[in-house]
């Protein structure tokens, strides 16, 4: 907020409060982010400051161990997993959506929406009761399945967001042109909405990489993801590890999320997450 | 979703033909229905696969828990002779015998299929101290040698309380009202209305209150904090602007588990909020913030302030600076110009960042369980406590139910006054 | 249209495989225990001679104090784990609730060569450990001389951190109330009783910061979060060992406890498993925990089979009963655990 050119004391003040409370504010919201960087490189086990010194021993901590390595391995798998088939499904869905003459769109779009909605616990108990009785607890298929039906609104979304920016006369012209409804799909309509398509993918990795609540209902050991390791981990032994493991994931996701924003700027001018 | 362009085909007045119809007209429009309806089945055969998977990897599970709540046919199952023997009974006083010797057999049953504990357990969450009491009765029952069961069964005081018939006379009825009721704090009394529990038992109340209480804190935290920080990012230049929504999506980027493992290490005792309280004087003593109310809104304010500041910001920035010099100019007093001309503009957005945050903080579950005390954990902490660990699946369902039902209506709000659109931000 | 059928059958295969290839293979047996310090010990006392000598690779799971996994694995048939360590109380309503199979002890020992209410149907003894008071004498500058300093919140201030669950809260309240040792469980048998341990637990409920994992009494000690906590022997001398931390144990009105292994009903590998339940239980095996974690031998001839350094450290060295000790009531815990369990969590959340 910049000051008018002949600002009364009682402006300058006005401004001087503001500026200091968003000070203050932006504090709030970023020491907390940032302070599991430095506490995770701490050479001791506690976590105060000031630092007893400059180490790697917790992420040795967490990349060397069996038992976060195998986290991180399940969480890869999952969170590829779910890409794959939300970017997928979300992709043709999106396509089939923006098609005006789809059948009952404006129940179609909050039922697809609706895994956003639903408190998670809920999402969480009602896969873990259905899953066991159809024999998908504690399988990587089973936390795949949930973590698709979360992750795949955000696809939908910004497909559907990079959509509204591509003409669909460009898809006419290729049938007039003779070219097989696929074909025309990947050669024209697919390098045109690809930002949108990578930015949906983006999110949906973030969504499953991140997730933890699903992930303790329907994971057994054999599953655990890194997020469960560290809530575990949270509840029992709190130690640096886990600002390491915190760094590297808040780190992974970030830089995601960057790419999959500037992705969607790119694909379209209204993007999906953010400003 | 935006509009999509109206199609170039006026479809009406192609089919109706005009008054001029003619035979080549007229096949020309059933040749383009055609053409649109193998449009429209290609289009839903391409949504399809994803809306069969949401059904049932997410629609089916849920309806499926929903279901539980007001569907438990455990007694009904396990009790098939009492059941049909109940029928004739006014529901006052004892059954005649023919019920008791039902419910004898039944038992033996029960316990040569291996089903009596399930039936001492679910009888149990309607009637405490049934359990026991149901095992009592099947061993002596198993032991009973020559005696006869019906005086096997009169034998346990139990089956000739007043309380005990009624109860097993609800629960042969499947479709039950018991568990949504019990997660108000409700049930049914022996005169056929519904009263309240008493206060050692009733729970949820509380925990949905305290649910509410928490949200609205929060809620009301993120609009202190936010707002003016939203309106600081409007109005600077856009560079400026830019490094400060960096600073916003930066924490909204990291996911809930991440910063809410930061807050457990920034509120323990020995933790960086009590040194930074107790270097600038605040406190003489270090606070217990960790396992707090205040530690819990604290952290879910850190986490929801994204959530309510964004939708502001996004409706702030559409409203050129010009009106507000405009208004000084015109003599407007700076808060009155703020509170007629900017306020009544920014307030749909106001509006969705706070429905937002609120309803999310209705389904905090990860949060409250590392943060807060046994007195602060919400609704989602219950629910996942009744699977986990009493093993009560039922009263989970019924605790979702209600849970679910104030979300959607919450969303239903949201959407109404709104749009879906806002939730974009999500 | 094709190359996405294509891609999906892909997947589906793909799926199917992951889901499949998740089934217990032959010769692994999978165990799920609670973690922590006692999973170490385990771990070296049993898990990993016992793949030397048998060849039988074990998989480890860990408990989250969730028996709904247990119940959900059973109830539908796919049971991917073959032994879960469980308290007693738990070993009872199991039996009971038909998610735990009885066991044919003449595949594991002689049932007579167990402690008392040590080997029960369901269920094998597999320690015994004592629920105790531990503190931290940097902290606390008067130390407590008995658990029930716990109620005593004018001469020790503070948070105290207790197990989020009724058993030996509630019989600590009573005996803080007055109550003999060995009135304990008559009373608490009695809903007056139960009514009183409760009154007596409200005097210090907003003092208490709640645990449920083994592994968090030394955290919280440690971390300064509380000044007492009640706490599985093990655990806190553990960290004293192996932390070097420096708490401090008190033994006086230690409430004395075993721990069980089950074999959950429908377990893919029970001839394996009886095999692994056969060998911790020989005394020689049955003495070795001793020496990675402060818990006893459940078998009454393992005692001299116990390393010599560890013998004075276990819950029930004579050193450790000379004050008021009780003996867990399996029993009492397993008809009265469900209805109490309820009526804690209800008084809990209020």
């Amino acid at each position: 907020m910049m000051l008018s050119p002949y600002p009364t004391t009682g402006e300058r003040i006005r401004i001087g409060l503001l500026w200091l409370w968003c000070g203050l504010v932006i504090l709030f919201l970023l020491v907390p982010i940032l302070i599991p960087v430095p506490l995770s490189f701490n050479s001791g086990s506690f976590f105060i400051f000031p630092l007893e010194g400059i180490s790697t021993r917790w992420y040795e901590v967490v990349l060397g161990t069996q038992r976060w390595q195998s986290a991180i391995g399940n969480s890869l798998l999952v969170a590829f997993g779910t890409t794959l088939i939300a970017t997928t499904l979300g992709t043709m869905t999106a396509i089939a959506l923006a098609d005006e003459k789809f059948p009952g769109r404006r129940i179609v779009m909050p039922l697809l929406l609706s895994p956003l909605i639903v408190p998670v616990v809920i999402t969480a108990v009602g896969s873990y009761l259905f899953y066991a009785r159809v024999g998908l607890a504690s399988t990587y298929a089973g936390i795949i399945l949930a973590h698709t039906a979360l992750a795949s609104p955000f696809v939908v979304v910004t497909v559907a967001a990079s959509l509204t920016g591509f003409d669909r006369n460009l898809m006419r012209a290729a049938a007039i042109s003779g070219a097989k409804p696929v074909r025309s799909f990947f050669t024209v309509m697919l390098p045109l909405i690809l930002p949108g398509v990578l930015s949906g993918a983006a999110f949906a990795f973030v969504t499953s990489f991140d997730e933890v609540v699903v992930v303790q209902f329907l994971a057994s050991a054999n599953q655990r993801t890194m997020p469960l390791e560290m809530f575990i981990g949270l509840r029992e032994k709190l130690s640096p590890a886990i600002t390491a493991a915190a760094t590297l994931m808040m780190g992974l996701s970030i830089v995601l999320l960057v790419v999959a924003n500037i992705l969607a700027r790119r694909g379209q001018k209204r993007p999906a997450k953010g400003a | 979703m935006t509009a999509i362009p109206p199609s170039e085909l006026d479809r009406p007045a192609l089919a109706r033909g005009r008054s001029a119809a003619d035979a080549d007209l007229r096949s020309v429009s059933a040749a383009i229905r055609r053409a649109e309806f193998g449009d429209r089945l290609r289009s839903l055969a391409l949504a399809a696969p994803l809306l069969v998977l949401l059904a049932l990897s997410f629609g089916i599970p849920i309806v499926l828990l929903l279901s539980r709540a007001v569907y438990d046919p455990t007694i009904a199952n396990a009790l098939p002779q009492t059941s049909q023997a109940l029928s004739g009974w006014s529901g006052s006083g004892l059954p005649d015998d023919a019920a008791f010797l039902a419910l004898a057999a039944d038992l033996k049953d029960n316990q040569a299929k291996g089903t009596a504990y399930e039936l001492a357990k679910s009888l149990n969450a309607r009637l405490p101290g049934a359990r026991s009491q149901v095992l009592k009765t099947v061993r002596q029952l198993e032991g009973a040698g020559d005696r006869p069961p019906l005086e096997v069964v009169k034998s346990v005081p139990f089956w000739s309380q007043p309380g005990t018939w009624p109860a097993i006379a609800n629960g042969t009825h499947a479709v039950t009202s018991f568990y949504l009721l019990s997660a108000l704090d409700l049930r049914w009394n022996a005169d056929g209305s519904i009263e309240r529990v008493p206060p050692e038992q009733a729970i949820f109340l509380q925990v949905f209150m305290r649910t509410f209480f928490v949200a609205a804190a929060v809620t009301l935290a993120t609009l202190l904090l936010g707002f003016p920080l939203a309106y600081l990012i409007a109005s600077a230049p856009k560079g400026l602007a830019a490094i400060l929504i960096v600073a916003v999506l930066l924490p909204f980027w990291t996911s809930i588990l991440v910063r809410t493992a930061a807050w457990t290490v920034l509120l323990q005792k020995f933790g960086l909020v009590n040194d930074l309280l107790l270097w600038l004087g605040v406190v003489d003593d270090r606070l217990d913030l960790m396992y707090s109310r205040i530690g819990l809104i604290i952290a879910m304010t850190h986490i929801q302030l994204p959530f309510t500041l964004l939708p502001i910001y996004s409706v702030m920035r559409t409203i050129p600076p010009s009106q507000m010099k405009a208004a000084y100019s015109l003599g407007g007093r700076p808060f009155t110009a703020f509170r007629r001309i900017y306020l009544p503009q920014v307030f749909p957005g106001v509006m969705a960042g706070c429905l937002l945050t609120f309803i999310l903080c209705l389904g905090y579950y990860i949060t409250p369980a590392l943060i807060g005390g046994a007195s602060d954990q919400l609704i989602s902490n219950f629910i996942a406590n009744y699977v986990n660990v009493e093993l009560n699946w039922e009263m989970a369902a019924a605790l979702s139910f209600i849970l679910l039902v104030f979300t959607l209506a919450l969303f239903g709000i949201f959407a109404r006054i709104l749009g879906l659109d806002r939730l974009k931000l999500v | 249209m094709k190359i996405t059928k294509t891609r999906l059958l892909a997947l589906a295969a793909a799926t199917a495989w992951m889901a499949i290839g998740h089934a217990a293979v032959a010769d692994e047996l999978s165990i799920m225990a609670s973690g922590g310090a006692w999973q170490d010990a385990q771990r070296k006392a049993w898990f990993e001679p016992f793949t030397k000598e048998t060849g039988t690779k074990i998989v480890e799971q860990e408990y989250l104090g969730d028996l709904g996994k247990v119940k959900a694995m059973v109830d539908t048939g796919n049971v991917p784990i073959d032994l879960v360590t469980v308290e007693t109380a738990t070993v009872l309503q199991g039996c009971d609730a038909g998610i735990l199979e009885r066991l044919d002890y003449s595949k594991i020992a002689p049932r007579d060569k167990f402690l008392e209410g040590s080997a029960l149907d369901c269920g094998v003894g597999l320690d015994a450990y004592g629920d105790v008071l531990a503190y931290d004498p940097t902290v606390l500058k008067e130390a407590p001389t008995s658990v029930l300093d716990l109620f005593d919140t004018t001469k020790f201030p503070g948070k105290r951190a207790m197990r989020k669950f009724p058993a030996q809260n509630l019989e600590w309240a009573l005996m803080a109330d007055g109550v003999a040792p060995a009135d304990v469980y008559k009373v608490l048998g009695t809903p007056e009783g139960v009514d009183r341990a409760f009154k007596k637990l409200d005097t210090i409920k907003k003092d208490i910061v709640w645990w449920d994992a083994g592994a968090q009494p030394p955290q919280l000690l440690a971390s300064k979060e509380v000044v007492m906590t009640t706490a599985w022997n093990g655990r806190i001398q553990n960290a004293i060992d192996k932390d070097g931390a420096p708490f401090k144990i008190v033994w006086n009105n230690q409430i004395l406890e075993y721990d069980m292994i089950a074999i959950p009903k429908g377990a893919k590998n029970p001839d394996l498993a009886y095999k692994y339940l056969a060998y911790i239980s020989q005394p020689e095996n049955n003495a070795k925990l001793a020496s990675y974690i402060t818990y006893g031998p459940v078998r009454i001839d393992a005692a001299s089979f116990v390393a010599a350094d560890a013998l004075p450290k276990l819950p029930n060295a004579p050193e450790h009963l000379k004050g008021a000790y009780l003996v867990a009531d399996t029993e009492f815990w397993g008809d009265y655990g469900e209805d109490l369990v309820k009526r804690f969590n209800a008084w809990l959340a209020q």
